[in-house]
């Protein structure tokens, strides 16, 4: 089946998708996996916009609520023996009901566990990230949230990333 | 989500993204692509369905390890959302408008008595 990307939005929001201008990029970057997937080290980033409660702060919802144009473009680290009450959320822009009763709908660190037990990927890394994913302006995550994540993740010998918007 | 996939992908990382407008991934030039046709804030599936989840990150697995490229690679997970669709294109949303959703009615509303008045 072909997917229909515009498929659940209203139709006012379908329209506007549909007709942004975009630029083309000039290239994309390629970085071919380098090793079996089973010996590869893969870290999960979402952009669900949680953290851990009582480690890291949540995400600075409020500034968003005062200024609707803009998004909070840090990070939260995620450890991988995450466990589901210490799960934050707080995305303005989904309901986070679900991810409240299993984050693995967001970010599936407990599937990425039992893959690396039955020996399909290497392994998980020990941090994984959530950033929040409304950013009418992503110049921070370009120029510095986002090169530092992947320093700290290929400082922990980090292969590969899969990324999980909501 | 495709400005980090591409800022991490040039920083020597290999990325897929699952991602519910796959749409993106042509137009914004990330390197792979799993578009899912699920609703937003589900992006691996229902809450407690592990073999759903797992269908999903396979797929995602797949297409990291096994694209050859050239980019941008966009590969469709073949299986609809389990989920009534008229149910979930509601359920999907904030139980209160985001800002943005808020601030552009209270404009709307502005502009209406704007009208009116004048």
């Amino acid at each position: 089946m072909a997917v229909d990307s515009y498929k659940w939005l209203p139709p006012s929001l379908k329209v506007y998708f549909a007709n942004m201008q975009i630029e083309k990029p000039a290239s994309i970057p390629w970085t071919p996996l380098a090793k079996p997937l089973s010996e590869a080290r893969i870290a999960l980033v979402t952009t669900a916009g949680i953290n851990v409660r009582g480690v890291e702060p949540p995400f600075d919802y409020e500034r968003e609520q005062r200024e609707p144009n803009w998004g909070d473009p840090s990070f939260r680290r995620l450890p991988r023996d995450l466990r589901q009450d210490q799960v934050q959320t707080g995305h303005l822009h989904i309901n986070n009901q679900d991810i409240d009763r299993d984050f693995n709908v967001a970010i599936p660190i407990s599937r990425m566990i039992e893959l690396e037990a039955a020996g399909i990927i290497g392994s998980l890394a020990a941090t994984n990230f959530s950033f929040m994913g409304y950013q009418p302006d992503t110049s921070e995550w370009t120029s510095k949230y986002a090169p530092e994540a992947a320093r700290l993740m290929k400082d922990e010998g980090v292969d590969a990333v899969v990324l999980t918007p909501v | 989500m495709n400005a980090l996939a591409r800022t991490f992908e040039a920083e020597g990382l290999s990325t897929v993204i699952i991602n519910i407008m796959p749409v993106w991934g042509e137009r914004y030039g990330s390197p792979r692509t799993l578009g899912v046709e699920f609703p937003f804030g589900h992006t691996c599936g229902l809450p407690g369905d592990a073999a759903l989840q797992t269908r999903v990150l396979r797929a995602a697995l797949d297409v990291l390890a096994g694209s050859a490229g050239p980019p941008p690679v966009v590969v469709d997970f073949p299986e609809p959302w389990p989920g009534d669709f008229d149910e979930w294109k509601k359920a999907w949303h904030p139980l209160e408008p985001s800002p943005i959703v808020r601030w552009a009615r209270e404009q709307a509303e502005l502009r209406r008595q704007q009208r009116e008045g004048g």
